[in-house]
């Protein structure tokens, strides 16, 4: 892949006099000039409010909003672009999810999920298995942290509503068999509802809704080159017909009585308020840069960055990596364990140099709980990432465990 | 390089009053789930004849006798805590009351960007915890 780097003004910034190595884009992702642009053209050329305006910049803006919608719905595979709404981020495209099943009668259902999932995909179903009380069950991991498909068969059963699995975990790496799962769940009860949480996969994969089967997906923007404050949340037309609005407000409306209400048709039944619309704007700009480079052309650099990390990590002595053993069964992210150094110090200390990690149970506490480790630190990887900023981690490892030796 | 001074490596590789006491009047316990730091402290105080008859301000008169603490944690957070442990022993809980965050930096020679507060100031949340409970 060409270097991209010059792309990323914030590549170009020296603190202390050092280089910045980031190495955090699971968190976020940095933003190309490109995006930055076109964000900057919606506020310098065409700023006004969407769908309103009967003049010619708020009909520009309005283009450009829904242009971005067609850009994103191209991207994901999606069946029409009507599908595909636009809320803050990836989180409260779940709670958009969990709103609407809190309005229909869950008693004597079953929500399953799993333990590798972000706070954002495991919290909506836990509370709302909670309310209703009914049983919330989760799927485990072996021991290199890949679901065994043969347990989905005992989870999921003729009263499962939900089925609640993250593409790719933000922690382990694991890449779920996301079409499979829909395959087998949806075999076993065609009306299980199945959510994927794609927040890791869409910026990192080609991914392909109609292939995965699933009923609903959701990923932010912020993660994929984009603007932060947006996310989607795709799902089959006919499910949003049947959602429950999650919140009331303009934009969302066809007629409003004194004595009623009538909704909007999906998308903008769900996006009450003036939205985000310099953001979904960018948004279609970093749709378009992804395009141009080629999401398999993503998908290798990361696996031989990550591939280039594993090996470099395993020749620090006290190191442990969670997750799949090799690169091509995971996304670019890389949990470790240092022995002797806390992952907030390894994180600190790394700072020193500028090289940006995590550190902490990354919105994963299940899953940290689940394997008695009460702290990881995680480097991830994106378009923009080198060898050499693996290098530089590598390097920072080693002054860390001097200095804790 | 500022905050890993050898003085709080010293502490983090070798921990002072470090483990357990056999009869503690007091044991608290607080984590800081967003770290995984965890830190136990136990108590054994000492009360002065003035507080046992005296009703108003009645942990004025109690002091520390003897103190262990446990856990784990960062560097960070497992070097205060036995630096507290060494300066606290001895010490009136009234004093105890007063030490603020400004004095865990004092004590650790360095200041404390936001992210690590926390991480520092665990060990003396779970002792004011712990003397509000007598």
């Amino acid at each position: 892949m060409k270097d991209l780097r010059r792309d990323f003004p914030q590549l170009k910034r020296k603190i202390n006099g050092k280089r910045l190595v980031y190495l955090d884009s699971t968190a976020t992702s940095l933003k190309p000039d490109q995006v930055i642009a076109k964000e900057e053209e919606y506020y310098t050329t065409y700023c006004a409010n969407v769908f309103r305006g009967i003049y010619t910049t708020s009909e520009e803006a309005t283009e450009e909003f829904e242009k971005a919608r067609d850009k994103v719905a191209r991207f994901i595979g999606a069946f029409s672009s009507d599908e595909i709404v636009f809320t803050r981020n990836a989180s409260e495209s779940l709670n958009v999810v969990m709103n609407a099943l809190s309005r229909m009668n869950l008693h004597g259902g079953e929500l399953v999920t799993s333990i590798m999932e972000h706070h954002s995909n495991f919290v909506p179903w836990q509370q709302l298995a909670l309310g209703f009380g009914v049983p919330f069950r989760i799927w485990n991991i072996d021991a290199s942290g890949v679901l065994n498909i043969k347990d989905l068969e005992k989870l999921v059963t003729k009263k499962t509503k939900l089925l609640a699995i993250t593409a790719v975990s933000n922690v382990l790496g694991t890449i779920n068999p996301i079409r499979q799962i829909s395959r087998i769940a949806k075999r076993i009860n065609p009306n299980c509802l199945v959510l994927v949480d794609a927040a890791q996969a869409v910026p990192h994969m080609k991914i392909n809704v109609k292939d995965w089967g699933a009923d609903a997906v959701a990923f932010s923007s912020h993660k994929m080159l984009g603007p932060t404050g947006v996310g989607v949340l795709w799902a089959h037309r006919a499910l949003l017909e049947e959602f429950a609005p999650y919140q009331y407000g303009g934009e969302m409306i066809k007629e409003v009585h004194a004595d009623r209400t009538v909704f909007a048709a999906p998308p903008h039944k769900f996006e009450a308020g003036t939205p985000h619309i310099a953001g979904v704007i960018g948004l279609g700009a970093a749709v378009d840069y992804l395009t141009s480079i080629g999401m398999d052309a993503v998908r290798s650099h990361e696996v031989e960055i990550t591939d280039y990390a594993l090996k470099g990590l395993a020749t620090i002595k006290g190191v442990s990596v969670i997750g799949p053993p090799k690169a091509k069964d995971r996304g670019g992210v890389i949990a470790f364990t240092m022995k002797g150094s806390h992952a907030h110090d390894i994180a600190q200390l790394l700072n020193e140099d500028n090289v940006c990690i995590r550190a902490g149970h990354h919105c994963a506490m299940p899953l940290h709980e689940y394997l008695h480790i009460p702290a990881t630190a995680r480097a991830s990887f994106y378009v923009y990432t080198t060898k050499s900023d693996v290098d530089a981690l590598v390097e920072g490892l080693e002054k860390v465990k001097k200095l804790f030796a | 390089m500022d905050l890993y001074r050898d003085v709080i490596l010293d502490h983090y590789k070798h921990p002072r009053n470090f483990g357990h006491l056999d009869k503690p009047d007091i044991v608290m316990e607080e984590g800081n789930v967003t770290c995984g730091d965890r830190i136990v402290i136990e108590l054994c105080v000492r009360r002065s004849p003035r507080s046992i008859s005296g009703e108003a301000g009645q942990a004025s008169g109690v002091t520390i006798d003897d103190i262990r603490f446990s856990g784990d944690g960062c560097a960070i957070s497992q070097a205060s805590a036995s630096m507290l442990t060494e300066k606290v022993k001895g010490m009136g809980f009234a004093s105890l009351k007063k030490m603020t965050m400004q004095d865990i930096e004092r004590m650790l020679g360095t200041t404390l960007t936001p992210s690590r507060v926390k991480c520092a100031t665990l060990s003396l949340e779970v002792l004011h915890k712990a003397i509000q409970s007598i």
